[in-house]
């Protein structure tokens, strides 16, 4: 099964260690390699990008590392992907023109 | 735990018996090359910021006082602004041989090769004499620091880093974290680590002077780069965590000065220090072996194929494709956590153990090249004082 990781217990995302597709269902294991939920993932995204494995309503703090990486700025649902579309910052704000960019799994902006 | 490392004056212990030949400036750099040429254990060095760059004596001086090093030959043209014997004096204190060469002084190029090259293998001779003794692991010092960084580097490397940092300290010995850039947008977590309130103030000041320099108007860096959202960082306090991580999670007990008039060397007693200064590789490598760091463990998503003239380099990838091109160059795969065959934990500890084995005298890939890079980082005093950072 494909696998994703949580770096520490208090995460609400994990990092796809293989690129997922829509549909994929997911291992979402710790740092000691133990299997800790499974999730369904509801967007492709590539190898080192992040699903969330819970719901964040719009203002959530999205928890990485155990420390808070920034805010939802929409509604994130269990197995959404979560990157600059529905997260932003609270200590750098994105340009436009990086909001802009195209990345793998959305390359339609 | 304990590994095998040379015994040095003032209570230090060397993981390395390497012979220094130093000149003080890249005037003399040609000859100094061929005075420590074909001799075992002799690595010419110089700073490449010209002769007047007094900015640069404090790191001077701390590579040669660190104790992987056994004797230090100082080579100068003559005429230089940084002159060789008050360097000299300074290096003496560390209670090891140094000696100087001047080029002028000895009025011919080739006499003053032909001589450099006899007091380097005396002192290579000497050198050689000395065994390895059990030495307590409390004693060793490691620097940890990434570079050509990729998606992999904070998912694997990075954090299995962080392990081995937190199995060191928690055997009594020193960690060493530098590049303040990296920490733009950690602040509050690595603040929360700091053991005292003094140390708190540390590390914000770290930071937060650092993002001065590099956000001057007009000349202003962007933290976050296309590279970084396409590899799946969306926002900087992402990326900056995962570099970090390194460091692991013990209590950080302050930060080392490294400044053109003051350099902090490593305290007696173990446990995790941030170090100011540059983020770029080989300059921040050398700013942390002058403050004694005796090995640097190096995270890399690229791979890359250098050593370092004083610190051994500990190189580990958590990219796949590259173990898979380029295994030779690295010392420990962390891409088995990538492929989840192996646990950030359980590659910490390899790391660890490589440590280990490197300070007791395992050659790092980079040893096996014989490649010893050396750049010194020059602070721009001028910046300092227009930033109000003095």
């Amino acid at each position: 099964m494909k696998k994703a990781i949580r770096m520490d217990e208090k995460d609400n995302v994990a990092t796809a260690l293989v690129g997922l597709a829509a549909g994929d269902e997911v291992e979402v294991i710790s740092s000691n390699r133990e299997i800790i939920q499974r999730v369904t993932a509801r967007d492709a995204l590539p190898l080192g990008h992040k699903i969330a494995l819970t719901n964040l309503p719009e203002g959530a703090v999205v928890t990485k590392y155990g420390a808070a990486i920034g805010k939802a700025s929409k509604d994130i649902s269990v197995g959404d992907y979560v990157h600059i579309h529905n997260v932003r910052s609270d200590r750098l704000p994105l340009t436009e023109h990086m909001l802009g960019l195209k990345y793998p799994g959305r390359e339609k902006g | 735990m304990e590994f095998r490392g040379f015994e040095r004056p003032n209570n230090l212990v060397g993981v390395r018996n390497t012979v220094l030949v130093m000149a003080v400036c890249d005037c003399g750099e040609p000859a100094a090359r061929q005075m420590a040429g074909g001799i075992e254990g002799a690595v010419p060095v110089t700073q490449y910021h010209g002769c007047i760059a007094m900015e640069t004596v404090p790191t001077l001086v701390g590579v040669a006082k660190n104790p992987n090093v056994a004797g230090t030959l100082l080579v100068a043209m003559g005429c230089e602004g940084l002159q060789p014997e008050p360097l000299g004096e300074e290096i003496a204190k560390a209670g090891k041989p140094v000696e100087v060469v001047n080029i002028q002084g000895v009025g011919s190029t080739r006499r003053a090769i032909a001589q450099g090259n006899r007091m380097v293998r005396d002192m290579a001779d000497k050198a050689k004499k000395q065994q390895r003794k059990p030495c307590d692991l409390s004693r060793l010092v490691v620097g940890v620091k990434c570079g050509g960084s990729d998606t992999t580097s904070g998912i694997a490397a990075n954090p299995a880093i962080g392990i081995m940092s937190d199995m060191l300290i928690d055997t009594g010995a020193s960690v060493v974290m530098i590049e303040p850039i990296e920490a733009i947008g950690a602040e509050e977590t690595l603040a929360a680590r700091a053991v005292n309130e003094a140390a708190k103030q540390q590390i914000l000041r770290w930071i937060g002077d650092e993002e001065k320099r590099w956000t001057v108007p007009g000349a202003s860096v962007d933290f976050m780069c296309a590279g970084n959202i396409q590899g799946g960082l969306t926002t900087l306090e992402e990326k900056s965590l995962g570099a970090v991580h390194k460091s692991g999670h013990r209590a950080i007990k302050g930060v080392l000065r490294n400044r053109e008039d003051d350099l902090e060397t490593v305290p007696p007693g173990g446990g995790l220090y941030l170090q100011e200064g540059i983020h770029v590789e080989l300059h921040a490598m050398t700013s942390m072996a002058a403050a004694g760091v005796h090995i640097i463990v190096f995270a890399t998503g690229t791979g890359g194929s250098f050593g370092h003239a004083i610190c051994p380099l500990v190189k580990v990838t958590g990219n796949p494709e590259t173990w898979a091109r380029m295994s030779e160059d690295m010392d420990v795969n962390a891409s088995t956590i990538m492929e989840g065959k192996d646990s950030i934990e359980s590659v910490g500890k390899r790391i660890f153990d490589e440590v280990v084995a490197v300070a007791s005298g395992k050659l790092t890939t980079g040893e096996q090249l014989g490649f010893y890079n050396f750049a010194v980082w020059k602070r721009d005093p001028r910046l300092e004082a227009l930033l109000g950072l003095r």
